[in-house]
């Protein structure tokens, strides 16, 4: 056994459930992120980053789309403001179902999709590697690339 | 299960046919490419929402992100909903059309 430790491991257990370690500072960063995306959700702004999170379902039948989105608009946001609640438990750490990690990996994908788009990024990884550290787009590159880590982190728990 | 009957061609084709297309006709529920969702992440939801394989989910995400992309489930219009719906939920951008 090492002192050596990961911010962020998760281990699946032999009863299905998963073991999950998050460092403190981990911690408090991914809720800072977590309560900026509460409070995005809250207001539903009409901007890109809301139109990725809720995109149309019908591409060409307004008056469809425009019942799903009443019907369903909602509904979404409700459903990833309740994933973020269950994971900001779930940033605790300790035994969780896999639905928990599940609601965590939602979590954070949300918040990829917003920072993603925030950054407009390209299917050319380069576009962020090649970006100046003194650029005011870093600190969220930064994020985005973690949040990209740490999902990764869960799927490889998950795959079987 | 047994299979369902087939239809003899002559009863398919028959002019009445196209009465009520509009509510018969399958929907499908298509996902597209998109430069955030990882290919490992896609590929789990489609294994979680639809029970796929692993080799189908991957399978489909590879048409997804080759071809732009791929048609993951169809069925009658409530259903093809949910599934847009729970797409959506986990952040895929899929959208849904009659099959034609």
């Amino acid at each position: 056994m090492g002192f050596f430790r990961h911010p962020f491991v998760v281990k699946r257990r032999r009863d299905g459930t998963f073991d999950v370690v998050v460092e403190p500072r981990l911690r408090d960063h991914l809720q800072h992120l977590f309560s900026e995306l509460d409070e995005l959700l809250a207001e539903a702004p009409d901007d890109p980053v809301m139109r990725r999170l809720q995109p149309p379902a019908y591409l060409d039948d307004g008056e469809r789309e425009a019942a799903y989105r009443l019907l369903a608009g909602e509904e979404l946001r409700t459903s990833r403001r309740v994933a973020m609640e269950r994971s900001l438990a779930a940033l605790d750490g300790g035994t969780l179902s896999e639905d928990e990690l599940w609601a965590l990996l939602q979590s954070f994908n949300a918040l990829r999709l917003v920072l993603g788009t925030r950054l407009d990024v390209s299917e050319d990884p380069r576009d962020l590697v090649d970006l100046d550290p003194d650029d005011p787009d870093a600190p969220v590159v930064a994020a985005y690339e973690q949040l990209g880590f740490l999902q990764y982190v869960v799927l490889a728990a998950l795959d079987r | 299960m047994a299979p369902a009957p087939i239809s003899s061609p002559t009863e398919i084709s028959s002019p009445d046919a196209d009465v009520g297309l509009d509510t018969d006709l399958p929907w499908i529920v298509l996902v597209w490419n998109d430069p955030i969702n990882t290919m490992e992440y896609v590929t789990l939801v489609f294994q979680k929402l639809f029970g796929y394989s692993k080799d189908k989910a991957t399978s489909l995400m590879l048409d997804v992100h080759h071809k732009g992309r791929a048609v993951v489930s169809s069925g009658p219009r409530e259903k093809a909903e949910l599934d847009v719906f729970r797409l959506h939920e986990h952040g895929l951008w899929a959208t849904m059309q009659h099959d034609e």
